[in-house]
């Protein structure tokens, strides 16, 4: 299969989690979240409550999607970054590590300029971290060994429905 | 492709329902929705045109419970019908871990049914996804309309590989949870068996 499933442990979250707590501040952001192409949200940091995180990463992997798509048509790999600018709130969006998306909501307290500069740094760091997550996850594939998933039983399965 | 955060204790899932345009699938997410306690359901979110056909996407985030000690969560998503759509219908299966194919009973949608099977097949493959090795499920939607095909010949004609499949009426909500059970406990057997 073309991207396997995705397994992070505690150790990597508070990798990840750390990076993007350091974004809020040094780029002075309201809100940092990583989320994966394919609509799951990851991590997020910074001044979230009220928003809805969930449909925030799946329409970001949306418009990400769809972008991709015009970007091939066009002859372009990607868009790697995309920029929306708001009256109060403006959204800064980025690929990493191929597989992953990290989004800036910052206003006028921020500048573009300040966020493009931190997020170069934050990304390189967070590809770094996915990359070696990635290949944990692969290897553990194979083997997974105490995975609380091979377990399961159909007892499990079917007590999530019993209600 | 499923994500299982053992930080948080949760897994994430994907589910796609595919079909042509106007089968049904749309309606199903809205009966789950508006069934669903909202202690575990998020917000549905429709992307629709102004006539309320799907441009992109819906996408309805459940969550079902736990299951040894995780938060398990699906994703549902549909994608648009209409046979134009096929770029977005693409981007929308990237990443699925289970399928559930809602059929139009209607006779005279047949043709239309066994034109998105393949389409779902030729989509799928591109991805690098075999639809005979992942979860999946047929739904046959629309099954109070008079001019329904009989069950047997829907069967005969989509059901090829002996998959689960259900009778239903989105409508009313008759088959629609039968349907999204049989397909996540296709996903959470694969997750089980992948993790051995
Ligand atoms: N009679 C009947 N109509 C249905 C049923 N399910 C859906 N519909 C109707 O079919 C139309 C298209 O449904 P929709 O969910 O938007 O289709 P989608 O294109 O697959 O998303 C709507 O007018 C629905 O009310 C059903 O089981 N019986
Ligand atoms: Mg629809």
């Amino acid at each position: 299969m073309m991207d396997s499933q995705l397994v992070m442990y505690e150790e990597d979250f508070k990798r990840v989690l750390a990076v993007i707590q350091r974004l809020v501040r040094d780029a002075n952001a309201k809100g940092v979240f990583v989320v994966d192409k394919n609509g799951q949200l990851i991590a997020e940091a910074g001044e979230v409550r009220g928003i809805d995180t969930t449909s925030l990463a799946s329409l970001t992997a949306g418009s990400i999607a769809a972008t991709g798509g015009l970007a091939k048509l066009i002859g372009e790999e990607d868009f790697p970054t995309h920029f929306h600018q708001g009256v109060k709130d403006n959204l800064h969006i980025t690929i990493v590590a191929k597989r992953m998306i990290l989004v800036v909501i910052f206003d006028d307290r921020s500048s573009l300029g300040l966020v493009r500069l931190r997020v170069k740094k934050a990304s390189g760091e967070l590809g770094k971290i996915f990359e070696e997550l990635q290949k944990k996850s692969e290897a553990d594939q194979a083997g997974a060994p105490g995975s609380p998933f091979s377990e399961i039983t159909d007892d499990d399965i079917d007590n999530l429905f019993s209600d | 492709m499923s994500f299982i955060n053992y930080s948080s204790r949760e897994i994430n899932c994907k589910i796609v329902y595919y079909g042509p345009g106007l089968c049904g699938k749309t309606t199903n997410l809205q009966f789950i929705y508006n069934k669903t306690n909202p202690d575990l359901k998020g917000k549905m979110i429709s992307l629709a045109t102004e006539t309320e056909r799907t441009l992109f996407f819906d996408f309805l985030p459940l969550a079902l419970g736990q299951i040894r000690g995780f938060k398990t969560r699906f994703h549902l998503y549909t994608v648009p019908g209409q046979v134009f759509y096929d770029a977005s219908r693409k981007l929308i299966l990237k990443g699925v871990d289970g399928v559930v194919f809602v059929a139009d009973s209607q006779v005279e949608r047949m043709e239309a049914n066994l034109e998105s099977m393949d389409n779902l097949r030729i989509n799928l493959k591109e991805q690098g996804y075999e639809l005979d090795k992942m979860p999946f499920v047929i739904q046959y939607n629309k099954r109070d309309l008079p001019n329904a095909a009989p069950l047997e010949e829907l069967r005969r004609q989509l059901n090829t590989t002996g998959v689960p499949d259900f009778e239903a009426c989105a409508t009313d909500g008759g088959g629609v949870f039968e349907t999204l059970k049989a397909v996540a406990k296709g996903v959470l057997s694969d997750l089980k068996r992948l993790s051995r």
